[in-house]
């Protein structure tokens, strides 16, 4: 009885990040289930890069992430609310400076 | 000289889409979604390798004498084609021949059946692939090396993961142990033809085309052996192995598989997206 509940029981659930070009970020993908983290990259590989949206693949258990509570985003995100200044939107760019 | 050429190029070409094929049966039956996805991944590229031998192989038919073109295959559907003296393409190699034109080894029209079967299938196929399309990158051919340097990327993914399948399996719990011997002991009898050689290997060979089948056997008995041993499993006795495919001659399956991949081109020729 344990051994089929065992064989039904799924795979864990793997975070993926991609990095779709060299000198950019690791990006949320998506998730997927595999057996290692050697099965999750093949996985990702095959799932999530099929169009050529990557090259470079980083999975993660999902049971290692931590979030916050979407009950505390008040306290969290509002004090940032009226803090403009944080913004570096006072100075004058030079023409000549492009992709800012 | 061409019409050696032709076959050789669909023996290889025959291989790629008939695994491929099959491969293509799990689309929407895979164990998990992930796993459906990769190999119907991977479907696409033996269909994709198939596809470029077939072209290959249909410009060369294309240059031959009508009377040439009439011996080759014994079909009546390309005949016919031939008789129109329209040129013929890709898509007339792969849905106008019967069986007895068909030049793949037995090995790859094998059915599904499992899990464990269809990997046990890859793994014995990707390991010769890996290792025949290595060696077909030195041919003097340039467009079937050309081919097989573009294809090699896929076919070193494809070994990987059949590899790892069969050390999963293998070395994984009793029933997967036990079943994945067991289609192992099966298919084994089907993996010497893959590097049997056939008189056109050998004329090939002879006009540094094609590569030196025997020498590949080696180097694959080492592969498969290293992955067996590794998945805890029992490398079978090369007994007897079956023969024929690569001539013309099938396993009954082959049938069944033509009889899917060519319906609508049978029932409405010329049928177009």
């Amino acid at each position: 009885m344990s051994q089929k509940a065992d064989s039904k029981r799924e795979w864990p659930l793997w975070e993926v990040f991609i990095r779709s070009k060299a000198g950019l970020d690791h990006k949320h993908a998506g998730s997927l289930h595999a057996a290692d983290a050697d099965m999750a990259i093949e996985n990702a590989r095959d799932v999530y890069t099929r169009r050529m949206e990557g090259i470079s693949i980083w999975v993660v258990e999902s049971k290692y992430i931590h979030a916050s509570d979407p009950g505390d985003a008040e306290i969290l995100y509002e004090p940032a609310n009226d803090k403009i200044y944080r913004h570096p939107t006072f100075y004058n760019l030079p023409d000549e400076l492009t992709h800012m | 000289m061409s019409k050696e050429l032709i076959k050789y190029t669909l023996q290889i070409a025959d291989n790629a889409l008939v695994i491929g094929h099959r491969l293509s049966e799990w689309c929407g039956h895979g164990p998990v979604l992930e796993q459906d996805i990769a190999i119907t991944n991977m479907a696409l590229d033996h269909l994709g390798q198939a596809r470029n031998l077939y072209q290959y192989a249909a410009s060369l038919f294309n240059e031959l004498a009508p009377d040439e073109q009439m011996q080759l295959f014994a079909s009546t559907a390309l005949q016919n084609k031939v008789a129109e003296g329209k040129p013929i393409d890709e898509d007339d190699l792969a849905y106008l021949r019967d069986s007895w034109d068909f030049y793949n080894t037995m090995l790859v029209e094998m059915p599904n059946n499992d899990w464990a079967y269809t990997i046990a299938r890859s793994f014995i196929y990707d390991t010769y692939n890996h290792l025949f399309y290595t060696k077909l990158l030195s041919s003097a051919d340039e467009s079937l090396a050309a081919i097989a340097e573009k294809s090699l990327k896929e076919v070193d993914y494809h070994m990987r993961w059949s590899s790892e399948w069969v050390i999963r399996l293998g070395d994984g719990t009793e029933e997967s142990t036990r079943r994945m011997q067991a289609t192992i002991n099966d298919l084994w009898a089907y993996s010497g033809e893959l590097m049997i050689m056939n008189d056109t290997d050998k004329w090939a060979l002879q006009h540094n085309i094609g590569t030196d089948l025997e020498q590949i056997r080696a180097d694959w008995k080492l592969r498969t052996s290293a992955v067996l041993n590794e998945a805890t499993l029992q490398i079978p006795a090369d007994g007897w192995m079956h023969t024929g495919g690569k001539n013309g001659r099938h396993t009954e399956h082959l049938g069944y598989v033509l009889a899917e991949l060519q319906f609508m081109q049978r029932a409405y020729p010329g049928m177009a997206w």
